[in-house]
């Protein structure tokens, strides 16, 4: 019947480097609040938060769309940080409405939250969902949490309203109940459009809170949430003020386990995702909008530097075979880079062959196809299998050129009357009686030469 | 403990205890027994039986706060301060009776009824009762413990135990303290963990110590101070526990006497041992001087506007869902809550409830609770000058008046005596200040009168060294019970040192 609290450490060490990361101004003393209200998920009544004075105030959060979904129209926009605070979690409500009951687990009552709330900066859903979705990368990226909001770990509630250029906002609505980024989109849209046609026909937009339904796509109204509550907000008498130091406020003589230094913290940063792209960038020599699907797509950047790390290929190039070929195909089965069936090490090894020469670009799909089977063949093994290797035999080629070029005669008149584009159909012929195991390169240059003669 | 077992048994018109735990207490007082017999006890407190106020958990043991609300809660955990005293070989021996979550100043106000006074049976209060009217029944003359740890003051008072823990919000181990005739030790705010103690108003509770001597109470602190990892208001210096000296110089000592506590209401007759006391510091050699904390008469009305908004949140949690009573009207999770908050608590619980939600209300709190807490800085500071001029000690009465009898009490409501009862203890809890009550004499009627010391923030050591000088001086004679005649006779041969021999 009694629970006294005590603030974790770890919480402050992960608000304090989610607000370095943020931009945001750390308060170096904040103060914790009850906010009551009686729900059946909150076991004493009131939750513990910090409505006075959070923990960090005015950041600020660059994030980047396509534009037009064109990949190479990136726009960098940003999303002003009002706050980060720390809170206690409730526990979980599970409604039974086939038996009118609800089920309530405690389990994680109590656990400390960070809860970052942005400004309403952004437009759309796009906006919405690539603003979390950088989110999510710093969070994971510093540590601060695993931000997997399928799992719960991170939750997003959506504010939304419209106005006409010009005037003030409008009144907004809080959709909860989101579990995925994509999800987060479509919300966000729905919610914008239904908002402007109830004030078309000449409605009013109410200030409640709704539930997105994944299933049919659009928001409902929340039954639970009745009328505005005042919450009685009063200090926690049991917990004395937090009190952060950096490296100038630091008490002399002071035990390093109990305080928190928020220098010390900065020092440690790891690479947040906008330098870990620049530095991608830079690198690797690949574009801006290649190291954001890079780091957006789930293990692929590991992937990519990987295979960079094992191939003579210039990662330029190794990029496209990621981006294009491994992506697209991952995506077609709904696999991570983690659960590609073509290791990193089979696709070096392909990129290899490719590379030096022993194999044609087009062959090297074909030998790609194959190791997505997962079958474990090597790529020389599929290559060798499938008679792949490019002939590297000069006088071979020469002796398939002259076969093709004696059996297009009329094609060969046209190159010599000037239209030099239909060199590319006799090429063309050649790989095919070569069954793409000829260099074009090389087979153009004999048939110019021929052709020339 | 068996003796003291029985002395609980024949004293259980006293209705001191809610719960007495007894074949735990004795399989306690054996394993202490084994360990004096091999010669290794865990210390002073070893095998000492003690009682506890219902309104700290303790494990296995039933804590209800004397409500319906806890009725039948058993705790999976011992509060901090019971756990340290387990730990150090005490016998617990039961919980005590007090107002409903510590709500009131009689012990009249919790659902097991009202505690009695064990000086009600006294022979120096049997002699000097003069019955009003012949039609009066001798049983109901008894007078009341002053709350709202009356529980734990009368089983001390009545020799059921060596020493009880209460708590301490306005003056609730104080002023049952005064009104038995114990020793009754407020402790400075931090320096004992208030975890597992079940909250009234979280910035001002303390746990509170109640013993028959200065000595035992400065034992029990011992035992007990200290930070405490799981509750975050505790401080982190290092206690260091001490034994009292035996003072016989008060000459150095400046002793302040707060004009503002010659309050309205104060009897003569208190107002007199008040005097007297005073004059016994002077004539001993000790600077008297008259004080003034200007703010004084501001105190009441600002401890409850911030007490009620506390309670208000603190009983947020009793909602029937996981512990305690729960009401069977089901229609709907508000009406559950509605009603189990209705059925589990009782008027005067309910009424600051309301009174502190009022208080929070978002156009309320900044004329309210911020006001409060701003009026507290002042009360708070009116102190600090006082003891930074240089006074070591301030000396108040503890009470009103002594015990009054619990016809008389009922006639006024809760709310009513609170106001009226705490107005000299409450500013040591708003300025988190130790303090203590010493039996002093006893009045016409034949019944304790104490008066209180309060010293600097945790200088216990010299509260108390002071305290220990007056209670020799004054030699409060020993409570002449039947019940504890017939048990033992050999029990008054320890009156002094009643204690931990």
């Amino acid at each position: 019947a009694v629970a006294s609290w005590v603030l974790n450490r770890r919480c402050v060490e992960a608000a304090v480097m989610t607000g370095l990361a943020l931009n945001c101004t750390i308060n170096k003393k904040s103060l914790f609040d009850r906010k009551h209200y009686f729900y059946a998920d909150l076991p004493a009544g009131y939750q513990i938060t910090q409505q006075r004075v959070p923990i960090a105030v005015n950041g600020s959060l660059s994030y980047s769309l396509c534009k037009d979904n064109k990949m190479s129209q990136m726009v960098t926009k940003t999303v002003r940080i009002k706050q980060i605070q720390l809170e206690q979690d409730s526990g979980k409500s599970l409604h039974d409405d086939a038996r009118s009951q609800t089920l309530i687990d405690l389990n994680r009552a109590g656990v400390g939250l960070m809860e970052v709330v942005m400004e309403p900066d952004m437009c759309c859903g796009e906006e919405a969902a690539a603003a979390v979705r950088e989110l999510q990368l710093i969070l994971q990226t510093l540590g601060s949490s695993q931000a997997i909001m399928a799992e719960g770990q991170l939750r997003v509630d959506a504010n939304i309203s419209v106005h006409h250029p010009g005037e003030p906002y409008g009144v907004r609505t809080e959709v909860k109940n989101i579990n995925s980024i994509r999800f987060l989109a479509k919300a966000v849209d729905y919610e914008i459009h239904r908002q402007i046609k109830e004030l078309e026909n000449g409605g009013t937009v109410l200030n409640e809170t709704r539930a997105f339904d994944s299933k049919l796509g659009c928001t409902v109204p929340m039954r639970d949430k009745e009328g505005k509550q005042d919450y009685r907000f009063m200090p926690e008498p049991n917990l004395p003020p937090l009190i952060l130091y950096d490296a100038k406020s630091l008490p002399a003589n002071v035990n390093h386990q109990q305080v928190v230094n928020i220098d010390w913290i900065h020092e440690r940063l790891p690479d947040l995702p906008s330098v870990k792209r620049a530095k991608l960038v830079e690198l690797y020599g690949i574009l801006p909008e290649h190291s954001f699907t890079l780091m957006n797509e789930d293990g692929l950047m590991d992937f990519f530097e990987d295979v960079v790390k094992q191939t003579q290929m210039k990662p330029k190039k190794v990029i496209g075979w990621i981006l294009n070929d491994l992506l697209s195909h991952l995506k077609q089965h709904s696999l991570t880079a983690k659960e590609s069936p073509i290791s990193s090490f089979f696709l070096a090894d392909l990129l290899n062959l490719l590379e030096n020469g022993d194999i044609s670009s087009s062959a090297a799909k074909q030998v790609f196809e194959e190791l997505w089977k997962g079958e474990g063949k090597t790529p020389l093994e599929i290559v060798k299998e499938k008679q792949l290797e490019l002939i590297q035999d000069q006088e071979e080629l020469e002796q398939i050129c002259q076969a093709v070029i004696d059996e297009r005669e009329k094609e060969v008149m046209a190159i010599k009357g000037g239209n030099q584009k239909v060199i590319n159909k006799l090429i063309g012929l050649v790989r095919k009686a070569t069954r793409g195991r000829a260099n074009p390169l090389l087979v153009k240059q004999i048939l110019e030469k021929k052709l020339s003669e | 403990c068996q003796r003291c077992l029985a002395l609980i048994r024949s004293t259980q018109f006293l209705n001191a205890y809610i719960t007495v735990a007894e074949d735990s207490a004795l399989k306690q007082a054996e394993e202490s027994e084994k360990r004096y017999r091999r010669g290794q006890p865990l210390g002073e407190l070893d095998g000492i039986p003690i009682a506890v106020k219902d309104n700290f958990n303790t494990a296995g043991i039933e804590t209800t706060c004397a409500s319906n609300m806890l009725k039948g809660y058993i705790s999976p955990y011992n509060a901090t301060v019971v756990q340290k005293l387990l730990d150090r070989g005490a016998v617990l021996l039961g919980k005590t009776n007090l107002d409903e979550f510590a709500m009131g100043s009689g012990s009249t106000d919790g659902v097991f009824g009202p505690v009695r006074n064990p000086w009600s049976y006294s022979r120096q209060y049997k002699e000097k009762f003069v019955p009003r009217s012949d039609s009066e029944p001798e049983n109901s003359n008894w007078v009341i413990t002053g709350g709202s740890s009356g529980g734990s003051a009368a089983a001390v008072s009545a020799f059921t135990c060596f020493a009880a823990l209460g708590s301490d919000t306005g003056g609730s181990t104080r002023n049952p303290a005064a009104h038995c005739g114990v020793v009754g030790l407020k402790p400075t705010y931090g320096l004992i963990s208030r975890h597992g103690l079940i909250p009234l108003v979280n910035s001002m509770d303390v746990p509170g110590i109640l013993t028959r001597c200065v000595d035992d109470a400065a034992v029990v602190l011992g035992s007990l101070a200290g930070h405490d990892p799981k509750d975050s208001t505790t401080v982190q210096d290092i206690f260091q526990p001490f034994a009292l000296p035996s003072l016989t110089d008060v000459s150095k000592l400046s002793i302040g006497i707060p004009k503002e506590y010659h309050v309205p209401g104060l009897s003569s007759e208190i107002l007199a041992v008040w005097s007297k006391a005073a004059d016994l510091f002077k004539n001993a050699g000790a600077k008297v001087v008259e004080v003034s904390l200007p703010h004084t008469h501001y105190s009441i009305v600002c401890y409850h506007v911030l007490c009620t908004a506390e309670v208000a949140s603190n009983m947020a949690r009793f909602d029937g869902l996981e512990y305690g009573h729960r009401s069977d009207m089901n229609k709907s999770t508000e009406s559950m809550y509605a009603a189990t908050r209705r059925e589990g608590f009782n008027d005067v619980v309910r009424g600051r409830i309301l009174s502190g939600n009022y208080f929070l209300l978002k156009q309320n709190y900044e004329d309210y609770f911020v006001k409060a807490q701003k009026v507290r800085r002042l009360i708070a500071n009116d102190f600090v000058k006082v003891f930074g001029s240089g006074i070591d000690i301030l000396l108040t009465p503890t009470t009103l008046s002594d015990a009054v009898p619990y016809m008389e009490f009922i006639k006024e409501d809760n709310r009513t005596r609170s106001t009226q009862d705490d107005i000299l203890t409450q500013a040591a809890n708003m300025a988190g200040l130790p303090a203590v009550n010493v039996p002093t004499a006893l009045s016409r009627r034949g019944l304790p009168i104490g008066l209180q010391f309060i010293g600097r923030s945790f200088q216990e050591k010299q509260l108390l060294t002071v305290a220990k000088w007056f209670e020799k001086q004054v030699q409060f004679p020993v409570i002449q019970l039947e019940e504890v005649k017939k048990h033992d006779s050999s029990v008054l041969q320890h009156q002094k040192s009643a204690s931990f021999s």
